[in-house]
């Protein structure tokens, strides 16, 4: 696989000399983003599908065997229809919001490593871009909810800018611990610092495990998803920030929840779960049997095990109330975040640290 | 000391890793949707559905006009109208029944002396404008004759209990 990728880049850069660095990089977007566009119809289905099952009935079925042409249905659909633009909004922001909140959800990609160099782009600093990147997506939710000068989409746009903003805190500690453990901000190092004989048992969840889960929590919260989607309470907002947004407005902002999603799933495997490494890796007999399987493949399953998780939550718990929701980020996640930053600082000081 | 316990106790989230337990067995259990349209769920012979007035097997219809259904609908969902035929014997000259009203109570084929007025097992039909779910007399004839068949089974299931 990689020597392909080298002799693909040898050959490409012979051929065009300048241009080809635009070019591959171009190709290598396209080949990130399409699968994650992909991946976000079929979640949806695979939403609906998982809802279903837990509440004892089948979910979509009559679009495609098993309901495998949903998606395809659902996008046709939302793509014809007329996008309605109250005639009191401000225009140029209400149809700028939705492209500002997809924009930095496919551009946290770049930095997201799918197995061993296969990523766009190989960057040092590649915990904060993500931080950043991440942040960025309340933007468009805040330009949605004030450009559509409606009461609710302002209520959800507030709600979920507090909110966004106070779960980034617990967010960005569960980080400072990685970077302390892997002492690097480049995701692939991270995943490398990762690798060892002993499989999964080398992996970062093991020692940071109550960050691991005040991540994987934040990471619900970040992105707006049950149960703390506040932002788009149906029973007190009708829809929060996207109330007004139709058609492939909408759309857009449902594409920009569930990109988000998945990157939350994916940095949650390449932080904790050791990437593309194999689990039982150097394992007695389970490693031989295994060691075969490309990296991208575990990557792929640690994502969507995540994803479940996601979707488990929701058909789970009841949404929260929105005191509940701060005192959560504040008063609980950022003191244990706090706290295991230093425990995990001073662990690593003594003989005891084995990873 | 129960202070400390319900401290572990929510740090370790085990009441919310109950209430995934309890999902993800419904995640593995059987579905219990009916799938409409292909399948139907199972009717008892008391199924009250839409109505119908039957005849006696000679062809004459049952319904005397005693007004009973009209006196016990609830919904007011009963016209009736009445004359003497050429026979001589009492005869209705109109019965209508608005479905739009009717709550399906039963009450009417239960108070009927002659079991002229029955609901039959029939649920899907519809209207498709205003008035049409209006049924005059010869509709609910014309039902009748068409069922009689599955209106006398089901009469003939529920004398036993009677």
């Amino acid at each position: 696989m990689m020597e392909l990728l080298q002799t693909i880049e040898q050959t490409g850069q012979g051929l065009l000399g300048p241009l080809w660095l635009p070019l591959w990089t171009l190709i290598k977007i396209v080949v990130v983003v399409a699968p994650i566009m992909g991946s976000v119809a079929y979640l949806t289905l695979a939403e609906r599908k998982i809802l279903g099952f837990m509440q004892v009935r089948p979910g979509p079925n009559r679009v495609g065997y098993w309901g495998l042409l949903q998606p395809l249905a659902d996008g046709i659909k939302l793509l014809l229809k007329e996008i309605i633009i109250p005639s009191s909004s401000n225009k140029f922001l209400f149809i700028s919001a939705p492209v500002l909140a997809l924009a930095p959800a496919l551009a946290a990609w770049a930095v997201v490593p799918f197995g061993d160099g296969m990523q766009v782009s190989n960057l040092n600093a590649g915990l904060l871009y993500i931080l950043a990147m991440t942040s960025l997506g309340v933007y468009g939710i805040i330009i949605a909810g004030w450009a559509s000068n409606s009461k609710y989409a302002f209520l959800g746009a507030l709600r979920s800018a507090a909110q966004i903003v106070s779960y980034e805190l617990a967010m960005g500690f569960a980080l400072v611990s990685v970077l302390l453990v892997a002492q690097s901000m480049n995701l692939g190092d991270i995943v490398r610092g990762q690798q060892g004989n002993y499989g999964l048992f080398g992996w970062y969840f093991i020692p940071l495990f109550p960050v691991f889960v005040v991540y994987f929590i934040a990471g619900v919260a970040e992105t707006n998803r049950a149960p703390f989607d506040l932002a788009e309470d149906e029973a007190t907002i009708v829809a929060g920030f996207h109330t007004e947004y139709s058609g492939m407005g909408f759309a857009l902002f449902f594409l920009a929840e569930y990109a988000n999603m998945i990157l939350i799933a994916a940095l949650a495997s390449v932080m904790f779960l050791g990437g593309w490494l194999n689990p039982f890796h150097g394992w007695p007999v389970l490693g031989g049997l295994t060691d075969w399987v490309p990296g991208l493949l575990w990557m792929l399953g640690k994502m969507s095990v995540m994803l479940f998780l996601f979707l488990w939550f929701r058909a789970t718990f009841p949404r929260y109330r929105y005191d509940q929701l701060m005192r959560l980020g504040w008063k609980v996640f950022i003191p244990l975040t706090l706290v295991w930053v230093v425990v995990i600082a001073a662990w690593m000081q003594t003989p005891f640290w084995l990873w | 000391m129960k202070k400390i316990v319900s401290f572990f106790k929510s740090f370790l989230l085990l009441e919310l890793l109950k209430g995934m337990s309890v999902t993800g067995r419904y995640f593995f259990a059987p579905h219990i949707t009916v799938q409409y349209p292909d399948e139907k769920t199972p009717q008892g012979f008391r199924f009250r559905g839409l109505h119908a007035q039957r005849r006696y097997e000679n062809g004459e219809e049952r319904c005397i006009g005693c007004k009973l259904c009209e006196a016990v609908c609830p919904a007011l969902a009963i016209h009736i109208e009445v004359a003497e035929r050429e026979d001589g014997t009492r005869r209705t000259t109109r019965y209508d029944i608005d479905l739009m009203k009717c709550i399906f109570c039963g009450f009417c084929e239960e108070s009927c002396p002659v079991d002229a007025i029955v609901e039959t097992r029939i649920y899907e039909y519809h209207g498709e404008k205003r008035g049409d779910l209006y049924y005059t007399k010869p509709m609910l004839l014309a039902v009748g004759d068409k069922y009689e068949e599955q209106i006398a089974k089901d009469r003939a299931a529920d004398a036993k209990y009677r």
